[in-house]
């Protein structure tokens, strides 16, 4: 390390105000581990895995830079640990991984819900189940991210678009994650992560970085409010943090109802209560559309390409793509429904976002699911359009 | 234009696309890159397409392409059949011998003997290439091309990438005038 009288922060900030303004021809992995560091990402532990280990790549380069740290650990279930632990540190730290090793962190994305850990899961998403197609990608963890972990709990996910919402959005799971305390996935998937597209850095004062709420001794850190202030270790304040049920104090009480019913529903409410504020939904709605296209991830861009042919073909069609997928925007989903008779979501799965959808909207949903580790091309979405519209 | 560069692993072949796609952005042009993933690209057929164009780009993946630079006899036979009629092939001629079936634009450069004879070295066989298709297409300018080799390519070794792009530059001159 350098010899310096700055501290880590100022480091940080003289070292990506370097970057700041340019711009850039990256992967979409590239671009999430770069949004990271702008975000104030210090710590990053993680396995590398297809098609998430250009990030793992890019934070072993860059955080020693900014006298942060990167750890490679022995397993996903180590890392994701780590990460809850560097959080209560004080770091803003993050793992990345993809479906396989998301699987394996779910127990400890279940312990971070519960202890209230601001974090960062990215899990750019490829072809499963188990192994499957290792290096292709896919959409099929929408439903993990929500309820993969076991037990009531609200989540946040969001999905990027192009290589530069990588880097945009990477920004807002790290803010979501402190101004709510708690884990945030980035639901990233195998084609945004490996595209190379222009990126453009924001100067580093045009970035904001949602503070984190700090307690003071006696305070509790786990109830009184709503999102409660954490009370940081190494702070020197007494704290006990636990994933067994736990009174206002973080003391464990795993026998008295009301102290877990009381616990668990405001974890749900904190979330549940701002889903209006979280939800970030792009609506292009026609008049007189009677068909429209929802898609979310790197397939929303061949959908959106298929809208724009079509509607130069005469045709009227309505595109909806949710950037927040957790909590689901179910209410902005179905105000831009409003009028149409079919909307039709392709994905990169056989039915996930499609019933989420159903639940909200009056018309019919037609599912337009292709697995296998390719793509929607524009031309194949463009033909279901004109399929629906006969 | 959809241009696909194609070989095997250890050819360069990534990134050709890349400087492309990269060239192509500080143009002012809409451009993204995509390529072969995993042990392919490190041995196997092996590919990196580039989508150049002057408005918003919505296909990540396409099967037509406009132009096909094929380094080796195995990726000119795999993704002939996706060249555009109207398109254009470029390939290896030390390497390839372009399918009789092909009856459209072709061009052929040694660009591996052309690197180690007047080089020294094989490795800037892809500069060569990438010089060639420019120098005949003008797919990007002149001046964002160097601009992007001399960032891409390993530290002390830009003089001689630009060399080799220079070199593959003349020859489709030369192609031109004949």
């Amino acid at each position: 390390m350098l010899e310096t009288t700055l501290a880590p922060a100022e480091i940080a900030d003289l070292y990506l105000r370097s970057l700041g303004g340019t711009e850039h021809f990256i992967q979409g992995d590239e671009a999430a581990a770069m949004g990271a560091l702008f975000a104030g990402c210090t710590f990053f532990g993680g396995y590398p895995i297809t098609p998430a280990s250009e990030i793992a790549e890019v934070m072993s380069r860059e955080l020693p830079l900014i006298d942060g740290h990167y750890v490679q650990f022995e397993d996903e279930l180590a890392s994701i640990s780590a990460v809850i632990g560097a959080a209560w540190a004080g770091a803003r730290s993050m793992t990345a991984t993809s479906g396989p090793g998301f699987s394996l962190m779910q127990e400890n994305i279940g312990y971070a819900v519960m202890t209230e850990t601001p974090c960062v899961i990215v899990n750019v998403q490829r072809s499963g189940p188990s192994t499957g197609q290792a290096t292709l990608p896919a959409q099929g963890d929408v439903m993990q991210a929500r309820w993969g972990t076991h037990g009531d709990h609200e989540i946040i996910a969001l999905s990027p678009s192009t290589v530069q919402e990588c880097f945009d959005l990477a920004i807002r799971c790290f803010n979501l994650a402190e101004e709510f305390r708690t884990p945030v996935i980035f639901l990233m998937d195998g084609e945004i992560g490996h595209v190379r597209d222009k990126t453009v850095f924001p100067s580093i004062g045009e970035v904001t970085r949602f503070p984190r709420r700090k307690g003071t001794e006696g305070q509790d850190a786990f109830g009184g409010e709503t999102i409660p202030p954490m009370l940081e270790f190494g702070d020197g304040c007494f704290v006990h943090v636990t994933g067994s049920t736990h009174q206002d104090n973080g003391m464990r009480d795993v026998q008295t109802s009301t102290v877990h019913d009381r616990l668990v529903r405001r974890l749900v409410r904190k979330i549940d209560e701002a889903r209006d504020r979280i939800a970030m939904v792009e609506v292009d709605v026609m008049d007189g559309a009677k068909t429209g296209v929802l898609a979310y991830g790197a397939t929303a861009r061949p959908a959106l390409g298929a809208v724009l042919q079509a509607r130069a073909a005469g045709a009227k069609v309505s595109f909806i793509r949710p950037i927040t997928i957790w909590p689901f925007p179910g209410s902005q989903i179905a105000a831009a429904c409003d009028g149409l008779d079919r909307l039709i979501v392709p994905e990169m799965n056989l039915g996930q976002v499609n019933r989420e959808v159903e639940r909200y909207v009056d018309c019919e949903v037609i599912h337009f699911g292709k697995i296998g580790g390719e793509i929607h091309s524009s031309a194949e979405i463009r033909a279901e359009i004109e399929r629906a519209n006969r | 234009m959809k241009v696909r560069f194609a070989g095997f692993g250890g050819q360069g072949i990534v990134l050709c696309g890349v400087v492309f796609g990269q060239a192509a952005m500080l143009d002012g042009k809409r451009s993204i890159q995509t390529q072969s993933y995993g042990s392919a690209s490190r041995g196997g057929l092996t590919r990196s397409d580039v989508c150049i164009q002057a408005d918003e780009i919505y296909d990540l993946l396409y099967e037509e392409i406009d132009v096909l630079v094929a380094m080796s006899q195995q990726s000119c036979d795999a993704f002939l059949p996706g060249l555009l009629p109207a398109g254009h092939l470029f390939y290896e001629s030390d390497m390839v011998t372009p399918n009789a079936e092909w009856s459209g634009h072709s061009l052929g450069i040694n660009a591996t003997d052309l690197a180690f004879k007047q080089l020294g070295r094989k490795v800037v066989a892809n500069m060569i290439m990438m010089g060639f298709v420019n120098g005949a297409l003008g797919l990007v300018s002149h001046d964002a091309l160097v601009a992007t080799v001399k960032q891409k390519v390993p530290p002390g070794t830009g003089a001689l990438n630009i060399e080799a792009l220079g070199l593959g530059i003349d020859h489709a001159r030369a192609a031109r005038a004949t």
